[in-house]
């Protein structure tokens, strides 16, 4: 995972401001994930490792980045490519660093209830990086254009 | 350029929050030989997972020790849902009982096998076979 350089727009298909409301999640990623392009093909991908992916963003961005503040609000721009789609998730917090996150499978953080979210983002898709400020994160999910929809997901 | 800026206007409007009604998620408690059986509809997410705990809670605290979660009709579980689970395990077991999982979709799988949590809780294709070995 490498730190993203620059602030630099991105030409998004698709813009949502969200407030820092847990609740709005669900119905928001649902809203995404319906709007791609060739989604049947891509079904098992779209369904468990850009929605896993895309929940877990949002999910850190309100609670730990905003920290549920319900003046800020979290920024969701997402470009449907050929063969990719990116999202990028803007919260309005001070930052944070994602290498401090611990692995949360060895056996001394396995009965611990939290510290998932961002290693699934990690296992389930191609790319997730960070800004240097650490309150933007850009997830990629790569479609294999010779993926039959029989094909399941994860294998990131 | 201009499909975009449409794209965007329709996403802006479209767009709005579910009530909890259309969300439809839910937790059925139901008691069946001495275990106490927890359905989840829906999702079980950072937005539900305290309802979930404090159902759980309740019945541990009015004695109940074997607990079931059933999963046939849930289509997600995020990292909260997962942690809450991790949580009422450590509960349960530290009053000498225990929680199973049952019926977990391939994509459900796939997420207890990447956090390893499929190590931590005895998991069964079905309710009916949670509740038979208990």
């Amino acid at each position: 995972m490498k730190p993203e350089s620059g602030e630099s727009p991105i030409d998004s298909d698709l813009v949502l401001e969200l407030p820092s409301d847990v609740g709005s999640i669900e119905h928001a990623v649902e809203y995404v994930v319906r709007r791609c392009r060739d989604c049947e093909r891509h079904a098992a991908r779209l369904r468990l490792n850009f929605r896993v992916g895309l929940t877990e963003a949002l999910s850190n961005a309100m609670l730990y980045g905003n920290a549920h503040d319900p003046s800020k609000r979290v920024r969701v721009e997402v470009t449907f490519g050929e063969s990719t789609i990116r999202a990028r998730i803007t919260d309005q917090g001070c930052g944070f660093d994602p290498f401090s996150i611990p692995d949360p499978t060895c056996p001394e953080n396995i009965m611990k209830p939290d510290g998932r979210g961002l290693f699934l983002m990690r296992k389930l898709l191609d790319e997730v990086c960070y800004n240097d400020q650490g309150n933007q994160v850009t997830l990629v999910l790569r479609l294999d254009p010779h993926l039959s929809s029989l094909e399941g997901g994860a294998r990131a | 350029m201009i499909v975009r800026l449409y794209r965007r206007v329709a996403a802006r409007l479209a767009w709005r929050p579910l009530s909890n009604r259309e969300r439809e998620m839910g937790f059925q408690v139901s008691r069946t030989g001495g275990v106490t059986l927890v359905e989840v509809e829906g999702q079980l997410i950072v937005g539900n997972r305290q309802e979930l705990k404090q159902k759980v809670l309740e019945h541990l605290e009015g004695g109940d020790r074997k607990f079931v979660i059933d999963f046939a009709n849930t289509g997600y579980i995020d990292s909260s849902g997962l942690g809450v689970l991790v949580s009422l395990s450590k509960k349960i077991r530290e009053q000498g009982g225990e929680l199973r999982l049952s019926s977990l979709n391939e994509d459900l799988r796939t997420l207890f096998e990447l956090t390893k949590l499929d190590t931590l809780f005895r998991i069964t294709d079905t309710k009916e076979q949670a509740l038979a070995g208990f």
